[in-house]
């Protein structure tokens, strides 16, 4: 358990006494916030002794007597803020005037106790103290998290636009120095495998956009009754001439209407995402099977082919960002390692989920569960 | 008699354009897709020179490679190879002693290799 310093500043030995006797036992609990703490002393009994020992060492909390022998708590504030942003002052004044609190506030203080007190008024606003403490380190933690989540991001997401730039950029050398000779079918290989990289590139930048309006929140969400069956005819449209290319079929089951309140953009990037990977990832002339399902609740939407498949432990973290499976049958397709992820956060919005199965060699099939009632209620209004 | 040179990096596209430079040249090239496969074609041959990615898919199988050709061999020479320059704060472009001593590493080479720096590393560590 962790244990506020707290730093007891009073000219009478047995206030000091009795402070300590209140609080040695005593604990903080904030099950919201995971948090526990408990309380560790250091005295002082004037105000320049203090000021003394602030100079050397540093507090969560302050307990200060405004009336000490020489210079006042007041003083010491005074003396000490631009210093001790972090530590937090209790007052201590026997005279609880307006005059007193009003000044003890403007110089940095966070509350006062009034001379005499009981323990267990000492008890209450140590609590008050120490759980503003303890949120506002919980939120500073948490920021930190946040922080170095993106950091992560942006340092891995730096490695994914660098190596196919790179890989291009080596091609275009060797070109420019004509080391296979003067016949520009010598680099056939070169300029296909430049074209797929910089694809690549293409499609992290247009997930990464995606991505980036899914998660910012600043683009407005905006519902309107989605007929999901027409979202999948699109999707599958968009990639039939790839499809055709390679003699795979694609196919949508669907038994009636399949509608839902949603963002239409966010349906048709869950469904453009799933087919286009059921076709990236598929054989020549396998097929694609869209498969359309609702009831009051939940609209099913589950993509099946008859591709490459992969390992159980492949598919455990295939939802994370920028996990590509990366293997000799993969070499030559393709993508972000963004596409599912932005899946998943997708299904998120709609209280949904997504999950796959899927067998090596045999083929994989993604269901995306995604709430029928998550529209917002004014947004009926909007319309 | 041309030198021949292993190469062991994930990324074809590197695998592939290094390859085609390195023959333009004269060297012989036998390529590995990872550290695996390196360990398999070391266990009864050895190259005249090793060129290696840094961070293949076992993150820091190009370490654990370069100890295992020095241990094997301590005079074969390796150039490690890297596109995460600014990730890792080490200075590739003139790769410090210090560096070099910790990576066991002979030479140093930001990715994508200029073909100037392939050739004067080479040369340089073939001649020694």
């Amino acid at each position: 358990m962790n244990k506020l310093r707290v730093f007891v500043v009073d000219d009478e030995p047995g206030m000091r006494h009795s402070i300590k006797r209140g609080l040695v036992n005593h604990t903080v609990r904030l099950p919201e916030i995971e948090s526990e703490v408990g309380f560790e002393f250091t005295e002082a009994d004037s105000g320049e002794k203090a000021l003394e020992i602030l100079a050397e060492q540093t507090f969560d909390l302050m307990l200060l007597d405004h009336k000490l022998g020489g210079i006042t708590g007041v003083d010491v504030l005074d003396q000490l803020r631009p210093r001790e942003p972090d530590m937090l002052v209790i007052m201590i004044t026997a005279f609880a005037t307006i005059e007193t609190a009003v000044r003890a506030t403007k110089s940095g203080a966070f509350d006062f106790l009034t001379k005499p007190f009981t323990p267990e008024e000492l008890k209450e606003t140590v609590d008050k103290a120490a759980a503003h403490l303890m949120v506002k380190r919980r939120a500073h933690e948490l920021a930190e998290e946040k922080r170095r989540v993106r950091f992560d991001f942006i340092r891995v997401l730096g490695h994914e636009l660098k190596s196919p730039l790179g890989a291009i950029e080596s091609y275009l050398n060797l070109m420019q120095e004509r080391v296979a000779g003067a016949e520009i079918g010598a680099y056939d290989q070169m300029i296909k495998r430049s074209l797929i990289r910089a694809g690549g590139m293409r499609k992290l930048i247009a997930d990464l956009l995606d991505m980036t309006r899914i998660e910012s929140g600043q683009k407005k969400r905006e519902f309107s009754t989605v007929d999901v069956h027409a979202a999948a005819l699109a999707a599958v449209e968009g990639v039939k001439p790839r499809a055709d290319e390679r003699g795979i079929k694609l196919a949508i089951e669907h038994a009636g209407a399949i509608t839902m309140e949603a963002d239409q953009g966010e349906i048709d990037i869950v469904l453009d995402n799933l087919v286009s990977n059921a076709v990236k990832y598929n054989r020549d002339n396998g097929t694609v099977t869209v498969t359309l399902d609702s009831d009051d609740e939940t609209i099913t939407i589950v993509v099946r082919d008859t591709g490459i498949g992969m390992a159980p432990d492949e598919a455990d973290r295939l939802f994370q960002d920028f996990s590509r499976i990366k293997n000799e049958k993969t070499r030559d397709i393709p993508g972000s390692g963004l596409g599912l992820a932005i899946v998943k956060k997708i299904a998120e919005l709609y209280r949904g989920r997504v999950s796959v199965e899927s067998e090596a060699d045999v083929g994989s099939s993604f269901t995306v569960l995604l709430n029928r009632h998550t529209a917002p209620a004014e947004s009926e209004n909007d319309a | 008699m041309s030198k021949h040179v292993l190469l062991v990096d994930d990324d074809p596209d590197f695998v592939l354009s290094t390859q085609t430079l390195l023959e333009s040249a004269g060297y012989e090239v036998t390529t590995a897709e990872g550290v695996a496969e390196a360990k398999a074609r070391l266990s009864d041959w050895r190259p005249d020179v090793a060129v290696i990615d840094l961070m293949m898919e076992e993150v820091d199988g190009g370490f654990s490679l370069c100890h295992h050709i020095k241990r094997l061999d301590a005079s074969i020479p390796v150039i490690m190879v890297t596109a995460v320059t600014s990730e890792t704060g080490l200075d590739f472009g003139g790769a410090s002693g210090g560096d070099r001593s910790w990576i066991k590493a002979d030479a140093l080479l930001a990715k994508p290799v200029r073909s100037e720096q392939l050739w004067r590393e080479l040369d340089r560590l073939l001649k020694e």
